[in-house]
């Protein structure tokens, strides 16, 4: 797996990874159950502070995102649905609402947005719930 | 956790400027400080102050729990210090400059040097003259850490090395940073540098520390705000934390460490026609905030024994 930091970015280092491991393990590109690098090993390659690795697996574990085996290493987690059916629904809405503002403002057609979803949709690992 | 430097109302006096002005540093052990300011804001005699090659005019430093001025030797032993510049003898090889440098310590950790002179293939019986700049800055990093010292100071030691050279040099940074409990200090003008290395940064304009707080909190505390007004723009009252406001056509271009529902009240106030939040980087946070009228500076850390501080300068 490939992560790349750029200290011009607006984002603090720490968001860039995590955001990228997050993408990663949305997209499918990282598995349930895969191995993440060690904190050494990451910070090493990518040339940034251990503290800063660690800090984002500490992170990512508390949301559910990577799962630590104690002397094993880190590992993607498997999808938990530990909200409640409704209130995922709810969470859903809220954000389609923030999207559907913005494509408005943009001067999209409804149309053009759901092809654009059903478009990007197909590059996304879905559970099959 | 106990600190590793810190410093008490430190203050130098060149001629009758005061570089460095009562500076309250403190760097907690196992962490990872950048130290940052504009030419001249006092980041060298600071240094200089913290291994005693300059005298404070007032104020204390302690390093590793001892008073710099009354330093025991087996103390001395434990800091590494990395010049500006990288002084060595030119006309020595690279093992003799080696050998010499560890007669000076007690504990010295020889497969530690092998493995990084190894790493950055710096020729043994080259003269140090020979070497590149580059090179040089490889072979003062290597010294210095073969004591294996629990504080190191480095003054600006990327200074005038090429991209491929700095990256080498921050990967055995790096690494050394890996060996825990391990605290450095360096000072420099590559924030991008910085930021991959730094847990907190501290920024020094005019031998005042401005800055102190996690690398992360600063980058994220300055925000540019662009106030349009379609007209003429008035004048900005001003608001708690503003580093500077100028005018910029019909624009008011505002600088503020953080910009919260009090600063946004003050804008709507002027009734602008837009109000557009911009996050920075680390180096444009940087520019900004240096470049703004120094005496109004927000002085922001994260802790509150800056806070008292800051009223007292501010009511000054």
């Amino acid at each position: 797996m490939e992560f790349s930091i750029d200290p011009s970015s607006r984002l603090p280092i720490y968001r860039q990874l995590g955001n990228q491991i997050r993408e990663s393990v949305a997209r499918g590109r990282l598995r349930p159950g895969e191995q993440l690098p060690s904190v050494r090993d990451l910070s090493r390659t990518l040339v940034v502070n251990p503290n800063t690795v660690a800090r984002v697996y500490t992170e990512l574990e508390r949301e559910g995102v990577l799962h630590t085996r104690q002397g094993l290493g880190v590992f993607v987690a498997e999808p938990k649905a530990d909200l409640t059916k409704r209130a995922r629904k709810e969470r859903l809405e809220e954000l389609l609402d923030g999207l559907l503002t913005e494509a408005v403002y943009l001067g999209f057609s409804a149309e053009e947005v759901v092809a654009a979803v059903t478009e990007r949709a197909g590059q996304f690992q879905w559970s099959h719930a | 956790m106990s600190d590793a430097i810190f410093t008490q109302r430190l203050t130098k006096y060149y001629g009758r400027r005061p570089v460095v002005h009562s500076l309250d540093l403190r760097v907690p052990q196992g962490s990872v400080f950048g130290f940052l300011g504009r030419n001249g804001a006092g980041k060298s005699t600071t240094i200089k102050m913290l291994t005693g090659m300059v005298h404070p005019d007032s104020g204390k430093a302690f390093v590793l729990g001892e008073d710099v001025a009354r330093l025991a030797p087996a103390t001395r032993a434990r800091i590494a210090y990395l010049a500006e510049g990288h002084p060595l003898y030119r006309w020595m090889t690279v093992d003799e400059m080696a050998r010499l440098t560890r007669s000076c310590y007690r504990d010295w950790n020889d497969a530690l040097l092998e493995q990084i002179l190894d790493h950055f293939a710096l020729p043994r019986r080259g003269k140090i003259r020979r070497l590149s700049n580059g090179q040089r800055a490889q072979l003062s990093l290597a010294l210095a850490v073969a004591p294996d010292p629990e504080l190191l100071i480095l003054d600006d030691p990327t200074l005038g090395l090429d991209t491929v050279v700095r990256r080498d040099f921050l990967e055995s940074l790096i690494q050394l940073i890996q060996r825990r409990g391990r605290t450095i200090l360096f000072s420099s003008h590559i924030l991008g540098d910085v930021e991959r290395v730094a847990d907190r940064i501290g920024v020094l304009v005019d031998g005042v520390l401005r800055v102190d707080c996690p690398t992360d909190v600063f980058k994220e505390s300055v925000r540019k705000i662009v106030l349009e007004f379609g007209r003429a723009p008035p004048e900005f009252p001003g608001c708690r934390g503003l580093v500077s406001s100028r005018q910029v056509g019909v624009d008011l271009e505002l600088v503020v460490v953080g910009f919260g529902d009090e600063q946004r009240q003050v804008c709507e106030a002027l009734e602008p026609r837009s109000i557009d939040v911009i996050d920075l980087n680390l180096e444009d946070a940087f520019i900004e905030y240096t470049r703004g009228p120094r005496r109004s500076l927000p002085i922001f850390a994260t802790e509150n024994r800056h806070v008292e501080r800051a009223r007292t300068q501010g009511a000054a």
